[in-house]
């Protein structure tokens, strides 16, 4: 019976193993099958994955040099282009749409010898925190049933929870890998903004999009990071800053980090009083353990969210404008008289889910004339704002630690027609994106109610070894 | 801020969307709610405070302008809902 635990593990197992690839590939078949009702996956590519199995396992066997990820399945969030293959960002209006090219996170990992096993359900179009925003139905969180698996990237986090892939790549815009990461209890990393290349990735907001990963360990994250991170010349504000060997550099032993947390975030009385409390006891066990923990102010808390939809939505309305049913994707029936303007309305009118108009509408009127000013161009200060006091914690301090959300994965149908209080599930993870730094969600606590949970952790621009080193360190103290 | 039927109408227009008169009146809810909760900025003072527009520290990322194609004709017109060998077609733009 295959069982994985890490890549570190498999690889020796594939060693030992001369029909290791296929086995570990029909092993997950079978799991996905079993687990259909979960909804985690919208397409799988099975004979493809089976195929390149056996071409791997062959590789081996004629002792060829091995690529990093030799063997590891990957699962790409429907926002994801793997050439040759559909994506949909789970919408109607991108049915059919095949993409021509391949994401360059995907092109690196492919180059590695990953065997990519599917597409993952998700929120349309990244915009949503539950996953009960898809075009193709509901993701359920493996450990109940009758609860969401957080979003947007639901189902690749669900993925790697129920067992059903060993990585998935999410995209993360306001916490959509951190906050189902969290609800499934999985890691999920959300790298600096530019870290990872955008490019083949459908965009959602611009200046906030980063291809994210889910992993069972960090580990098995830092090792996908090193692969995928780095410059590209299809996407200028991919970074040219070098990328470390994360998996190799990640320093287990105990560097004394200096360790910030916002008093307001642990104050707010949206949070969960068991895991306020839960993650003071852990502040203490960190501070026991040696590292300095200490409480900074941080006022603009409150502000954070509206910020930040105030942005998103702007440059979702204008990314967005790019479905219109001419150059690919869905295009409604037109009647005779019906011109132009009438067939960009119809198509996007039937294409687009109720949460995405919502959104590109507010996008809209946010950046319309006479609204610009007082809305958009604020919340652009507002974003200046936080960077400046941002730099100024981490002159100090080394990583800024939260609750990643402010409860637990909640039931099915119990929030959805609301979209402030969805909104408010992203309270702790939007800041990130606003900054640009890089965050993750590891897998620290459990629930009374049987849910699991995690925290935040946090570092500065392009500091993901820190970032690494010390969720590692973390996860030793895992109470 | 007060969202009208008119509100709606103009925002739609401008986002090439459509609502029915069912639609309208549930959107028009959300996006006054929408609305008030990011007015909460007002609360900040801005003054003085320049407007961040880009993300990264980077300026001016230049390459070579080497010539080399993007993709085919063909594959750019492979997911178009309507198509001839050589154009996207749409309804006639320029009236008879």
């Amino acid at each position: 019976m295959f069982s994985f635990q890490s890549i570190k593990n498999y690889q020796t197992f594939l060693a030992e193993n001369s029909d290791g690839c296929s086995v570990a590939v029909n092993h997950y078949l079978s799991e996905i099958e079993k687990n259909k009702h979960l909804n985690s996956f919208l397409e799988v590519f099975a004979a493809e994955a089976l195929q390149s199995a056996k071409e791997l396992d062959a590789k081996r066997k004629a002792g060829k040099p091995l690529g990093k990820l030799h063997g590891v399945l990957i699962a790409l969030k429907d926002v994801i282009c793997y050439k040759d293959h559909q994506v949909s960002a789970s919408s109607k209006i991108l049915t059919n749409f095949t993409s021509i090219y391949n994401a360059t996170a995907v092109e690196k990992l492919l180059a590695e010898d990953a065997i990519i096993i599917g597409r993952n359900n998700c929120d349309e179009f990244a915009m949503g925190s539950s996953n009960e925003n898809s075009a193709f139905g509901i993701v359920k969180n493996a450990i109940d049933e009758t609860r969401v698996p957080g979003g947007s990237s639901g189902g690749s986090a669900v993925a790697v929870q129920a067992g059903l892939s060993m990585i998935s790549l999410g995209s993360d815009t306001g916490g959509s890998v951190r906050q189902p990461a969290d609800f499934c209890g999985v890691v999920g990393l959300k790298p600096t903004y530019g870290r990872v290349s955008r490019y083949g990735l459908i965009a959602y907001a611009s200046s906030f999009d980063q291809i994210g990963i889910f992993a069972n360990t960090v580990d098995d994250a830092a090792l996908v990071l090193e692969i995928i991170a780095g410059a590209d010349d299809f996407d200028s504000t991919a970074s040219e800053q070098k990328v470390p060997f994360y998996s190799s550099e990640l320093k287990e032993e105990k560097k004394s980090y200096r360790i910030a947390y916002f008093k307001q975030a642990l104050e707010h009385p949206g949070l969960d009083k068991e895991i306020a409390s839960s993650i003071q006891t852990y502040i203490q066990t960190l501070k026991d353990a040696g590292y300095i923990v200490e409480t900074v102010d941080f006022d603009l808390l409150n502000y954070i969210v509206p910020t930040y939809y105030i942005l998103t939505t702007a440059e979702a309305s204008s990314n967005l404008s790019r479905f219109d049913g001419v150059k690919y994707g869905y295009r409604a029936d037109l009647n005779k008289e019906d011109d132009l303007t009438e067939l960009y309305k119809k198509s996007r009118s039937e294409g687009f889910g109720k949460e995405v108009q919502r959104r590109i509408l507010l996008g809209t009127f946010v950046l319309s004339s006479g609204y610009y000013d007082a809305y958009f161009t604020k919340a652009q200060q507002v974003r200046r704002m936080l960077c400046d006091q941002t730099k100024k914690i981490f002159e100090e301090y080394d990583a800024i630690i939260s609750p990643t959300v402010p409860t637990t994965a909640f039931k099915i149908g119990e929030k959805s027609d609301d979209p402030i209080e969805m909104f408010l599930a992203d309270i702790y993870t939007v800041y990130a994106n606003l900054v640009g730094i890089p965050g993750i969600s590891i897998p620290l606590f459990k629930h009374s109610n049987g849910m699991p949970f995690g925290l935040q952790v946090m570092t500065k621009h392009f500091d993901e070894l820190s970032l690494l080193s010390l969720s590692k360190q973390m996860m030793q103290l895992k109470p | 801020m007060q969202v009208t039927d008119t509100t709606i109408d103009n925002l739609a227009h401008l986002a090439r969307l459509r609502f029915n008169e069912d639609e309208k009146g549930s959107i028009k809810k959300d996006l006054q709610n929408m609305i008030a909760f990011v007015e909460q900025l007002k609360e900040i003072d801005t003054t003085g405070v320049e407007p961040l527009l880009h993300m990264s520290d980077t300026e001016n990322v230049l390459r070579d302008d080497v010539i080399k194609g993007s993709i085919s004709r063909e594959d750019a017109l492979k997911n178009a809902p309507l198509k001839d060998e050589e154009f996207f077609k749409v309804p006639t733009v320029i009236k008879k």
